[in-house]
């Protein structure tokens, strides 16, 4: 059974006036059909206002769909009865991570989480231990979240979700507000889940560089799926990520350009290593 | 000579457990016209420098001159140098608070005294030369896109004419093409107007692009000081810091190594493509 399964999914809200009147609908989403496989490593991209923060509240129920249906591990997320077992099966990372830190120390944080779902308190301690451990931050488990940089509170933040251990973690822009060091450290600490806890990982993001080791890439466009593929497949296509106002990694552009002006480079290159390897099989 | 700074130092806190020295002995000169990307990774005392540029936090010790003189000198008019240098700040589209656009970017040369034609008349022309469409200029600024959003938010600084424009950070958050936009737009704007610019930014990519000089911060201190070729040829010690030289640097390195006759100081796409054609054709 696939992780995250939608049909036609479709997002409309209400737009109003200053009074409060409706003058309108916005369609956020408008027929999604997406599919991920338990364990994979799944990237989202898309412009600001393309929709797809709002396609990934819906895979934790904080949004429910207006129209088609989304499937979270075979929960239907409109269906009242599965909400907290769908919001314990998806566990949601935020943007900003001065959001969503609320213990005044890291333990206690991360502990917040698993002490809701009534698990006794051994275990609590164990999986705090154990989650902290996991995105590097077992040293400052006794320190004040505020102490912390952005990239590190990102990381407590990534620690109280595992400590609930869900299947699937959903990331909605986590490095967006992080400098490059702290955008590092989050995506490491992705990783290392990934191979760690076979959680399947869904990342929403803007950085082209973050999404090279996924599964699958989907770019969203105006609330539609536009494109959908391996890393390679649609890091090929440069021109038509242009038109969706996304860009490539600079590697991949610098081979682009080498084969704009003759040389016979693959298409896709994704990686520094690949690049001068190509070139050097040239010569 | 525009803007030169002279053994400042900044210390939040003295005398107190919080104590921190923000800034080290810092010296610099920046000459009108010049297009500066200052880099740093968080906490290395970028932007505390730049708001002591135009007189928003005063420096422990050492002096700050613009144009020749002091802002330190008893009777300097802080306000004047304000409005000459502007500092457009993080997010600034967070500042918007007028029920128009237009109003919005009039709300600076209004604080400069000017009267409501010229006002309107350094507005118009702030907003054209952001690129702000003239049908909006009505609209709320609550309901414009993050990328238009902060183009009001920068023609607000640009409608009181600085003869230095400051900005920090002005795409975070933006997608890539609200980054290349507005950063397209502030380049037009420097060749333009002649104006002197400061962008303080972490992506080295976007700098490398667009800037004639680089300075790097670290630990409070000025860490480097030139060309962009010149800053990232170091980019074992940017690492160290960490800070990294843009992926294109880092190809050309990686080819010299292999035997290529590249020059391997290459620091945008263009440069790095022009060297790699040229070791094929000889």
């Amino acid at each position: 059974m696939e992780m995250i399964h939608s049909e036609k999914l479709v997002y409309e809200y209400d737009k109003r006036d200053e009074e409060g009147n409706v003058i309108g609908t916005n369609r956020a989403i408008d027929g999604v059909d997406i599919d991920v496989a338990p364990g994979s490593f799944v990237a989202v991209l898309g412009h600001n206002g393309s929709g797809k923060s709002t396609l990934a509240k819906h895979m934790n129920a904080i949004l429910v769909p207006t129209g088609g249906t989304i499937w979270v591990d075979g929960k239907d997320t409109k269906d009242p009865a599965e909400l907290w077992n769908v919001r314990q099966t998806a566990g949601m990372v935020f943007q900003n991570p001065d959001n969503q830190i609320i213990g005044t120390v890291v333990e206690e944080d991360v502990g917040f989480g698993p002490e809701n779902l009534g698990v006794p308190t051994d275990e609590i301690w164990k999986r705090v231990e154990d989650s902290l451990r996991s995105v590097g931050m077992l040293e400052y488990r006794k320190a004040s979240p505020n102490k912390l940089s952005g990239g590190q509170k990102q990381r407590v933040a990534i620690a109280g979700v595992i400590a609930m251990e869900p299947k699937c973690i959903v990331l909605d822009e986590p490095t967006a507000m992080l400098d490059p060091n702290g955008r590092r450290e989050v995506i490491q600490a992705v990783e290392k889940l990934r191979e760690e806890k076979n959680v399947t990982v869904i990342l929403i993001t803007h950085y082209m560089e973050e999404v090279i080791d996924a599964d699958q890439v989907f770019v969203m466009d105006d609330g539609h799926i536009v494109m959908h593929g391996t890393p390679r497949e649609i890091f090929s296509r440069v021109d038509e990520l242009k038109v969706y106002r996304m860009d490539v990694p600079q590697v991949t552009m610098l081979a682009e350009e080498l084969r704009k002006r003759g040389l016979d480079l693959p298409r896709g290159i994704l990686r520094r290593e690949e690049l001068v390897e190509a070139l050097c099989r040239l010569r | 000579m525009s803007i030169a700074l002279e053994h400042v130092n900044y210390v939040y806190s003295p005398g107190t457990a919080y104590e921190r020295h923000a800034l080290k002995d810092v010296s610099l000169e920046i000459e009108q016209g010049q297009f500066v990307g200052i880099i740093g990774h968080t906490g290395s005392g970028k932007s505390t420098l730049i708001q002591h540029l135009n007189g928003l936090m005063k420096a422990t010790s050492g002096n700050i001159y613009y144009e020749g003189q002091s802002i330190y000198e008893e009777g300097y008019d802080m306000k004047k140098l304000r409005t000459q240098v502007g500092l457009v700040f993080q997010y600034p589209e967070y500042q918007l608070f007028e029920v128009d656009v237009l109003t919005d970017v009039c709300f600076g040369p209004k604080n400069q005294g000017l009267s409501q034609e010229e006002c309107e008349k350094n507005a118009r022309e702030a907003l054209e030369l952001v690129g702000f469409p003239e049908k909006y200029y009505r609209q709320s600024p609550f309901e414009l896109s993050g990328g238009q959003k902060r183009r009001v938010a920068i023609a607000g600084i640009l409608a009181m004419h600085p003869k230095v424009l400051v900005l920090d950070e002005p795409t975070a958050g933006l997608d890539p093409k609200g980054r290349d936009e507005i950063l397209d737009q502030i380049d037009h704007l420097h060749k333009e107007t002649g104006m002197t610019v400061i962008l303080v930014s972490h992506s080295m990519e976007d700098i490398a692009n667009y800037v004639d000089r680089i300075v790097v911060m670290n630990r409070g201190e000025k860490m480097l000081d030139g060309t962009p070729r010149e800053v990232f040829a170091h980019y074992k010690e940017l690492e160290k810091v960490g800070l990294a030289a843009p992926q294109v640097t880092y190809v050309m390195h990686d080819l010299k190594e292999r035997g290529f006759d590249v020059a391997a100081d290459a620091t945008t796409i263009e440069e790095a493509a022009d060297d790699i054609m040229r070791s094929f054709h000889d």
